[in-house]
């Protein structure tokens, strides 16, 4: 079981690198670059903290955008061609192919975050460069197990993506909504107050994505190690929890 | 593509599910509650970055930063909300709030409901001060605000000149039919708690010879209101106008 995941690990890398990823990652990191040395130039003050927290900023969600939209749309073409249903008549367990899809993903998203975390040691204290990038990592890591849930629930990529995106913003704004949710001013009423139990309950199934990956760390130096632990105990948690999603929705799928 | 009934999920998986759900639930739980920190409020964006960070959707921008300036310091924890916030940096908000969507009410609302309530007489007198300068750029549709400001100015700052200030700007100003009588005649009434009993009678007398007064009651218990001004102005007049009066 190990070898075929690897084996469908090793040819999913095979396939980024065949979908010229590379270079849209390049191209990326670029155009980032590219905007963050115009803001400097026109900054009047704090220009090499604005370029990095422009890096900063521009990088962490462009690098959850290309991920996830390759994951998608590599996973809606091998169904389509019917690439799944060769892969499981090699009397290939399903657990396996998931395992193995992620665990390549998983591989690219490694090589995502390293790229994007070279280009920021030029401008950020080193130790607070692999912190934000070790955090980064954990986000891409359960971004990419969201977008394999997604795409083998909708199969289509329109639904999917609409869904990873929705589900990346409502995880970095989770807590700024909780605060709103909970103001005094509003605690009257039935209404206000499904609401905010509803806001309770949703946020208990998010990952609070607003504590990861902080630009803060690189511009104010402020980041701690010990901030990485619970990050990484919920990457973990999530990650099982979306693997778990995945196979149920693989095991129920009639091919 | 047609889907297997639920047995065709293995059992490991399934427990698998609930499992890391669960744990997902827990470590939610235990995951300690969002706070915010009331000295750290950010300068407002400009009205440019606000434009452009919100695709020029200025409206529902605006309406974003007034709940982010209510989630700022209505939040568990902060004990005194708003007498910890830079009112300077809160006026600021509120402003851009009215410069990106002129017809909102609620950034007044905030100003002199929330933010005039705190126990600091020159803090509140900022926020009033925001309402009267706010009034005149729409004075038919925010005379309300301005009218509690002067409410606030009268009993809570006990500043009967102030009050009056912006009593006399909405009777000037505010003039449009869906302004109340009542908010016409603050003026009558913050004269007479002054002790300008003269003042208030001729104003109350024009009030009710102009015919602009069309409910009875309420002309009635203006005149009422005129007949015992005049009463009290020939009490506390010099004795030989008492004499002429009667």
């Amino acid at each position: 079981m190990s070898r075929a995941i690897f084996t469908i690990a090793y040819f999913t890398f095979l396939e980024a690198a065949r979908a010229r990823l590379t270079r849209l990652v390049l191209l990326v990191l670029l155009v980032a670059f590219a905007g963050s040395v115009f803001l400097q130039a026109i900054a009047i003050a704090d220009s090499q903290r604005i370029q990095t927290a422009f890096l900063a900023a521009m990088l962490r969600p462009a690098g959850i955008f290309v991920l996830s939209l390759f994951i998608i749309s590599s996973l809606s073409r091998e169904f389509n061609e019917k690439g799944l249903e060769l892969i499981l008549s090699l009397d290939i367990p399903r657990a396996s192919y998931v395992l193995g899809k992620l665990l390549g993903f998983m591989g690219i998203g490694l090589l995502l975050a390293a790229a994007i975390a070279l280009l920021l040691f030029a401008f950020a204290p080193a130790g607070q460069v692999a912190m934000w990038s070790i955090s980064l990592l954990c986000e891409l890591w359960i971004m990419t197990a969201l977008s394999l849930f997604c795409i083998f629930t909708f199969s289509q990529i329109m639904p999917a993506m609409s869904m990873v995106l929705g589900f990346y913003l409502l995880a970095r704004s989770i807590s700024a909504i909780l605060l709103i949710g909970h103001t005094p001013l509003n605690a009257d009423g039935v209404a206000q107050q499904f609401m905010v139990h509803a806001i309770d309950t949703i946020a208990l199934l998010l990952p609070r994505l607003d504590a990861f990956t902080q630009t803060a760390w690189l511009v104010n130096s402020s980041g701690h190690w010990d901030q990485l632990g619970p990050i990484a105990l919920q990457t973990l948690i999530y990650l099982a929890l979306l693997v778990a999603g995945a196979l149920f929705d693989l095991s129920r799928k009639n091919l | 593509m047609a889907e297997r009934s639920l047995n065709a999920v293995p059992r490991p998986v399934l427990a698998m599910l609930v499992l890391t759900l669960a744990v997902q639930i827990f470590w939610g739980l235990r995951a300690p509650q969002p706070q915010a920190n009331a000295q750290a409020l950010p300068a407002v964006p400009s009205y440019e970055t606000v434009a452009v960070a919100s695709f020029a959707e200025i409206i529902p921008a605006s309406q974003l930063l007034a709940l982010y300036l209510q989630a700022f310091d209505n939040q568990p924890g902060i004990s005194i909300p708003f007498r910890d916030l830079d009112y300077k940096a809160v006026t600021h908000w509120l402003e851009r709030m009215l410069e990106l969507d002129p017809k909102a009410q609620y950034p007044l609302l905030m100003a002199t409901h929330l933010y005039a309530q705190v126990p600091d007489a020159n803090k509140q007198r900022q926020m009033l001060d925001f309402a009267y300068r706010q009034f005149f750029a729409a004075p038919n549709q925010r005379w309300s605000w301005l009218a509690h400001a002067a409410i606030v100015a009268k009993h809570q700052l006990h500043d009967l000149p102030l009050a009056l200030k912006y009593a006399q700007a909405i009777a000037k100003y505010a003039t449009g039919t869906e302004v109340p009588h009542w908010a016409q005649q603050m003026p009558i009434f913050i004269l007479e708690d002054m002790g300008e009993t003269e003042s208030a009678k001729i104003l109350l007398g024009g009030l009710l010879a102009n015919n602009t007064l069309t409910d009875s009651h309420e002309i009635i218990f203006l005149t009422e209101r005129l007949n015992a001004l005049e009463t009290h102005f020939v009490e506390n007049s010099s004795p030989p106008l008492r004499k002429q009066h009667f």
